[in-house]
This record gives C-alpha cells, sequence and structure tokens, in this order.
C-alpha cells in the first residue's frame, strides 16, 4: 500500500521531508498499519483513570534519575575516611557507599535535586499503585477480562515495595543499616534455615562486606528488568482489552466513549507526564528526603529511634512492633515467634487483596465480559471487604509509627500497641459492617431519587394547607445512569436429585459458594433497584410528589 | 566571788550562764575551725543559701521536704548538686505542676537565673553532687563536631533522635527534642541524668565527649543549622516523608488530574 502512495507523491514533485521519512519508516517497520490502527483508538475521560498514568510516569522519572545516580554511586562497603564538604561528618570512618552518596549530595552538582527526585518519586510511585490499585478494586475493573492485568499490577506493587526497600538501604546510613538488619532478623527468625538463608544472603555474618553491591545489582537491574516488562504487559493488556468506562448514557459494554489517542490524547498524557514531572521536581526542590548526612553512617551499634521504613514498608514494622515477643524453646533451639508470625503475616496481608478479584468470580460464576464498571455503592459485599482489608493496611501502618503517635499526640506508646493489637482483629470486622451498611443506604437514595426525583427545596403549601417539597424529577440520563447496573441474584444448589431419582452428593465446595453467594447478593446484601413498573406506577401522575 | 555566788539564785542567771557558754563555744570554734576561703565569698555563699532556702521553704518544699530529704510527692535532693537544681529549674521543669503524670515537661521558666543559682545553692548545701559547669566547660571552643556526632549516635540517638528531635518511650513517657535547649542545660543533663535519662559522668563521657556532642547538636540541630534539602519535615524520618508524599505528592497530582481530565477536546465531526 505504501509503494502506490509514494509513486502517487512522486508524480506530484518531491514529497516534504517528514512524509518522506515516515515513507522511508513505513517501508521498513510497517508503522502506518500500526498508526491505522492505534491512532484513533478511545480513551475515556476521567481523572481517576490517570492513577494509572501518574505511576507510569513516576516509574519513568525514577529510571531516568536513577541512571544519573549510578554514574556517582560507588556499591561497596570498603571503609574510607570522609573528607568532603559536610563538616559534621570530616574525618569519620564509612563506607563507600555512604560517602559517595554523601559526594552525590554536597559535591556533585545537581545532585541532591536528583537523589531527592529519586526519592520522592518512588514514594509517589508506591502511594499511586496503591491508589490506582484501590481504584481498579472499588470499581470492579479487576473483572474479566483483566484478572491477568490486575495480577500484573499487584506484581508491580510488591516488587515495587522491594525495589524500594532495596534502593533505601543502598547509601549504608543509620537508619537504612537498622532497616536491613530488621530484615536479617526476620530471616533469621525462619525455623531450621534461617541462620542459613541469612548467611547466604549477607556472604557470612551481619553486615559483612557484600550486601551493599548484592542489593545494589536486585536493585538497579533485576528488578526494575521485571517491573519494566510487567508495566509494558500491563500496557499491552490495556489496549487490547480497551479501557473501561463509568455507567452513562451511551455507554454499553460494547463500546468505549472518549476521546481518541491521536491528537487528542497523546496531547492530554504528553503534557500530564510534564505536569507529574512538575509536581514532583518542585516537591523534591523544597522538601528533604531522607538526609542522610543527617543520620549518619550504619554501624551494627549504633541505633536510632525513630527508625522506620519507607511507607510501603510501614505495616510490616506495624506487624514486628505490636506482635509480643513471644519465643518458644525447643531442644536447645529458639524459635522466635515474635518474629516469625510477623513474617508470615506480611505476604497474608498483600495476597488478601491480590486473590480476591478469582474469589468473587467464583462465588459469582459469571463469565462474561465487564467493561462498564461498578459504582462503589453497588457492590456493597467488595467495598465492603476493599475498606476493611484498606483499614487492616492501615491499622498496621499507625503500629508502624507508632512511637511518633505517642510523641505527637500525648499518648503513651504501651496503650497504642494494645489499640493496633485489638483493632487488627476488631477494626476490619467494623469496617465492613459499617461500609456495607453506607453502601445499602446509599443504594436506598438512589432508588430514591430515581422513583420520586431529586429534593427541590421547593416548599409548597396545598389549597387545603398541607406543606410538601417538590421533587423534581430526573433526567432520562441520570436515570439511565442510576439504574444501568446489574444486579446478581444468589447461587442456588443445583436439584439434588437428577431426572432418574438418584440422588446426588453435593460437594462442600458447592454448599460454600451458595453460602457466600446468599452473603453476597440476598435480601440483606442489596436493594433491589427500581424497576420499570415501579417507575411507571409511581410517575403516572397520581400527583403525589 | 560573793557578790557572784549571791546572785546565783537570780532568775536570768541561767540564761546569762547559757549566753556565756554559746560565746564560749562560738568563740573556740571561730579559733579553732580552719579558715577555707576568703572571708567576703564566705558571706556571700551562706547568703545565697540562705536565700535559697526561704525560695525553697516557698517553692519545693511542698513536694521535696521542708529539709530536702523528699516526700512521697518528690525524690530527696541531698546530693544532686547544683547542676541538677539549674538544669531542672532552669528549664522550668521544676517547679512541677503536678507529680503525677508519666513525665514533667519543659515550660516556661518560673524563676529569674539569680533565684535559681539561690536554689542550687542551696540544694548543693544539703550534700556533695555536680556543679554547675562553666561556659569553658560546654562552649564551642576546642570541640570536634564528627567525634560528638559519632559519640552522639552512640549514646543519645536510641531515645534523642538522630539529631535529637526526641523520641517516644514506654507509658507516655519520652526523650524530649533538643532543639533550643541551652548547651548549659544539654551539660548538666548528660551529667545529672534528670527523669528517665541516664546519667553520664566524666567517668563514663568525658568533659571534652561532652563538650562535643553539644558542639554536634549546634551544628546538625542549632539555630544556624542549615537544611540543605530544603524543609526538613520535622526531621523524623521516613513517616512525616511518607505522610507529605501522600498528601501533598499524590494530592497535588490527583489535584491536577482532575484539571486535565476536566478539559476535554471538543469532538471534531469528522
Amino acid at each position: 500500500m505504501s509503494t502506490t502512495e509514494t509513486t502517487e507523491s512522486r508524480a506530484r514533485g518531491k514529497a516534504p521531508a517528514g512524509e518522506r521519512v515516515a515513507d522511508w519508516a513505513d517501508g521498513r517497520l510497517g508503522i502506518y498499519g500500526l498508526a491505522k490502527a492505534n491512532m484513533r483508538k478511545i480513551f475515556p475521560d476521567h481523572w481517576s483513570f490517570m492513577l494509572g498514568e501518574v505511576c507510569l510516569y513516576s516509574f519513568i522519572i525514577i529510571i531516568l534519575t536513577g541512571v544519573y545516580l549510578t554514574l556517582f554511586f560507588h556499591p561497596s562497603m570498603n571503609e574510607v575516611e570522609y573528607h568532603g564538604s559536610y563538616v559534621p561528618l570530616q574525618g569519620q570512618l564509612m563506607s563507600e557507599a555512604f560517602s559517595s552518596t554523601l559526594h552525590i549530595s554536597f559535591d556533585v552538582r545537581g545532585g541532591l535535586l536528583i537523589r531527592q527526585i529519586h526519592h520522592w518519586a518512588a514514594l509517589i510511585f508506591l502511594a499511586g499503585m496503591f491508589v490506582h490499585m484501590m481504584r481498579v478494586f472499588f470499581t470492579g475493573a479487576f473483572r474479566k477480562p483483566r484478572e491477568i492485568n490486575w495480577v500484573f499490577g499487584f506484581l508491580l506493587f510488591v516488587l515495587g515495595m522491594f525495589t524500594g526497600f532495596t534502593g533505601y538501604s543502598l547509601p549504608d546510613d543509620l537508619l537504612s543499616g537498622t532497616g536491613v538488619r530488621f530484615m536479617e532478623g526476620a530471616v533469621l527468625s525462619v525455623p531450621i534455615v534461617g541462620t542459613y538463608l541469612a548467611f547466604f544472603l549477607f556472604g557470612g555474618e551481619f553486615p559483612g562486606g557484600d550486601f551493599v553491591a548484592r542489593f545494589y545489582s536486585v536493585h538497579i537491574l533485576l528488578l526494575p528488568g521485571i517491573m519494566l516488562g510487567l508495566v509494558v504487559g500491563h500496557l499491552i493488556l490495556v489496549v487490547y482489552h480497551k479501557h473501561t468506562q463509568y455507567a452513562g448514557p451511551g455507554k454499553t459494554n460494547k463500546n468505549v466513549v472518549g476521546m481518541p489517542l491521536l491528537p487528542v490524547y497523546m496531547a492530554k498524557a504528553g503534557g500530564f507526564f510534564f505536569l507529574v514531572f512538575g509536581v514532583i521536581a518542585v516537591i523534591s526542590a523544597i522538601a528533604t528526603i531522607n538526609p542522610i548526612w543527617a543520620l549518619g553512617p550504619y554501624r551494627p551499634d549504633q541505633v536510632s529511634t525513630g527508625a522506620q521504613p519507607d511507607w510501603y514498608m510501614g505495616f510490616s514494622e506495624g506487624l514486628i512492633r505490636v506482635m509480643p515477643g513471644w519465643e518458644i524453646n525447643f531442644w536447645g533451639h529458639t524459635l522466635v515467634l515474635g518474629v516469625f508470625i510477623p513474617l508470615m503475616i506480611f505476604p497474608l496481608v498483600l495476597v488478601a487483596i491480590a486473590v480476591y478479584p478469582f474469589i468473587e468470580s467464583w462465588v459469582t460464576g459469571d463469565k462474561r465480559e465487564h467493561h462498564i464498571l461498578d459504582r462503589p455503592r453497588n457492590a456493597p459485599t467488595r467495598t465492603a471487604f476493599g475498606v476493611a482489608w484498606i483499614t487492616w493496611y492501615m491499622v498496621l501502618l499507625i503500629g508502624g509509627g507508632n512511637d511518633l503517635w505517642a510523641t505527637h499526640f500525648h499518648l503513651s506508646i504501651n496503650a497504642i500497641t494494645w489499640f493496633v493489637r485489638i483493632a487488627f482483629f476488631v477494626g476490619p470486622v467494623v469496617a465492613f459492617i459499617v461500609t456495607k451498611r453506607i453502601c445499602l443506604g446509599l443504594q436506598r437514595r438512589d432508588k430514591d431519587k430515581v422513583l420520586h426525583g431529586r429534593e427541590s427545596g421547593i416548599i409548597k403549601r396545598l389549597p387545603h394547607g398541607e406543606f410538601i417539597e417538590v421533587h423534581e424529577p430526573l433526567s432520562q440520563d441520570a436515570l439511565h445512569t442510576l439504574t444501568a447496573h446489574e444486579q446478581y441474584k444468589p447461587v442456588e444448589i443445583g436439584p439434588t436429585v437428577d431426572e432418574n431419582g438418584v440422588e446426588r452428593k453435593v460437594k462442600g465446595t458447592e454448599k460454600l459458594r451458595a453460602k457466600l453467594s446468599k452473603a453476597y447478593y440476598g435480601e440483606e446484601s442489596q436493594i433491589p433497584k427500581p424497576t420499570v413498573e415501579e417507575y411507571k406506577e409511581i410517575t403516572s401522575g397520581h400527583g403525589h410528589h | 566571788m560573793k557578790k557572784l555566788s549571791a546572785r546565783r539564785r537570780h532568775p536570768l542567771a541561767a540564761v546569762v550562764v547559757l549566753l556565756l557558754a554559746l560565746a564560749a563555744t562560738g568563740g573556740l570554734y571561730a579559733f579553732v575551725a580552719p579558715t577555707g576561703k576568703a572571708q567576703a565569698d564566705e558571706t556571700a555563699q551562706s547568703l545565697a543559701i540562705d536565700e535559697g532556702k526561704k525560695l525553697y521553704a516557698v517553692g519545693c518544699a511542698s513536694c521535696h521536704g521542708t529539709g530536702g530529704q523528699g516526700t512521697s510527692d518528690g525524690p530527696s535532693l541531698v546530693g544532686v548538686g547544683a547542676a541538677a537544681v539549674d538544669f531542672q529549674v532552669g528549664t522550668g521543669r521544676m517547679p512541677a505542676a503536678t507529680s503525677q503524670g508519666a513525665q514533667v515537661p519543659r515550660k516556661d521558666v518560673v524563676y529569674t537565673q539569680a533565684e535559681i543559682d539561690q536554689l542550687a545553692a542551696y540544694i548543693a548545701s544539703l550534700g556533695a553532687g555536680p556543679n554547675i559547669p562553666t561556659e569553658a566547660e560546654y562552649g564551642p571552643e576546642g570541640a570536634d563536631i564528627a567525634k560528638g556526632g559519632d559519640l552522639f549516635r552512640t549514646n543519645c540517638a536510641q531515645c534523642h533522635n538522630f539529631t535529637g528531635k526526641g523520641g517516644a518511650l514506654t507509658h507516655g513517657k519520652y526523650a524530649p527534642s533538643l532543639e533550643g535547649v541551652d548547651p548549659k542545660h544539654i551539660y548538666e543533663a548528660m551529667q545529672t541524668g534528670p527523669q528517665n535519662m541516664p546519667s553520664f559522668p566524666d567517668t563514663i563521657l568525658s568533659e571534652q565527649n561532652k563538650k562535643d556532642i553539644i558542639a554536634y547538636l549546634d551544628a546538625v540541630n542549632g539555630d544556624d543549622t542549615e537544611s540543605p534539602g530544603g524543609l526538613e519535615l520535622g526531621g523524623l524520618g521516613p513517616v512525616s516523608e511518607g505522610l507529605f508524599a501522600w498528601v501533598f505528592g499524590l494530592g497535588a497530582l490527583i489535584a491536577v488530574a482532575v484539571w486535565v481530565a476536566a478539559r476535554t477536546a471538543k469532538a471534531k465531526k469528522s
């Protein structure tokens, strides 16, 4: 196809340079075909769909600034004496890693700014992924066909946590060294193999002379490499599945209403990249992050109060801080339950949210594709589960910062610890119940609005003296939006006797599923949405409202 | 002698004898007792002790007992030394509002420095203890800041944080922030170990060590300390950084996202 076009343009004289370059590229890469297929790709407009973009852009910023930092960072634990420009550390012995980080901060042009951009962008990247994941969760965007993409996203979040942790440990400062020591303690608590694992990880006794170099490869090569692959896969799947959209007039499960990739979305997304970069750069220019010069070099015999990991690891800190220090002595071996149990709960917290979509799809038994998003209130059990999980996570974060809660709110740290211990079990349950009630209340309100219209605030006095408030009927669009969701019916256990009268054995899983389904979609868990008949009956003009 | 013996039954005789005996004892003491410091200094010191005793009776005795022996509401002050008084009263911790509560907080100072010195003199007179340090001891001359930092991280940071921003202890107690604390008071705190703090006498942290620590604190947490990275966010580490990233970082980005999403291009009929 490109050949004919080229001949035609020749006939009209020499084509403009841009066109000739494009032709050249098309002949080798087939870009015209790609462009034709994708340039008119539609993306819907909603701010919450841009959270993923925040993550993507901050990831790019992290890579760019990270490359700059590798030019000056020495991932070595050789001991050196500091003679740089930061006076309060001059003459101190420290690792080359720490001294080169000081060098980046004080003696490399733009080094401190780049370091701060790198670190702030990392915090924002993780926070962005958290919020993006919650957006996907609460709107049910993880349903078929997007389950794999949900898992990709989840893996990105977890890998992001560990990439962040390894990066935070690289400068070998007193704060991060304490964090690495914490991790070593957790590894040591593993029964039987703990000591071996720790020795393998650190090449001998902690801290040894290896871990910075090892963490460095993991931080700049292994984990980001996997993440980059996952990001690409994540994006390809987004394009392949097409974007989800909120219910509304003209929006169906078969179309996508929005703006085309080119030119509108390209401009918007491109502009948004620079806005994200700008916001992160401004924050990095005005606020310090991880001032390693104030923390000092790591020495295993020193420690400071207020030693916390970055926020995304905060919940693991909380798990350890609030766990009672239980120990079992068994045949001369100590099993440190106070550390080992938190180590086991740590992945559970994460997995709980990761597997939820699969549990939901099993309960509903729904095998259809979903491209229209749910409003959180219309899926009360899911929403309640999500809020319960966030509550769980937040309770653990409070535990992780219990000392700062104590000093800043003049509380007893012991009281906070007990609060967290109790709330760890009670908080999610309370959050679940409360959220579900709120969702049902909102469903009732929607139903009321559909059937009776919007409260107009106009009070009318009828001839016989009665006062009524005038309700305005909703527009057709609004009515559609409020009633577009579908409501599941609880699954029943199929007939226990087949056509020949032979009794069938009902499996335990089947019973469990029926039970869960009833909990999800039974009378207690959703308000039947108004039917057309109800609507007609009320609006048929008995002049009531 | 007759005259004398005739009046030996006089009603005032006993008084006269007593006075004579007292005068004799006093005279003998003045003669025998070693003469230490200059006479004038001694008077000033005893004057300060007297004044301090009066102040003590009004402001302190209700908890610490009339002779500084301590009661159920306050510990004995015998042997705590002038340095402890100067620290406790000079930082406003004493007089305390209540003996209940986890810890006595730092507050506005009630007494003038002259009064504090008098109180200190009185308490020091009850028993030997550390003296108020001089500027030469806590001043910045001859201090090694880097060494001070190392000592601070080894001995102090586990409660007071990397640069002395403070931290939590058990049951509502806390290690206070060292921001804006007079070097003299830091020195005295190390010397005397107020409240939950262990004491670091010269046998543990030498005079030079204390000087180094004070100089380090002044360098990293003083009035002229620069923060090369911008806002310090309290100097509390990742918790405040995380909060800032969520509220201002992600908050701003979401605001920007809302703004971008709200600006939709008009669809062209094509």
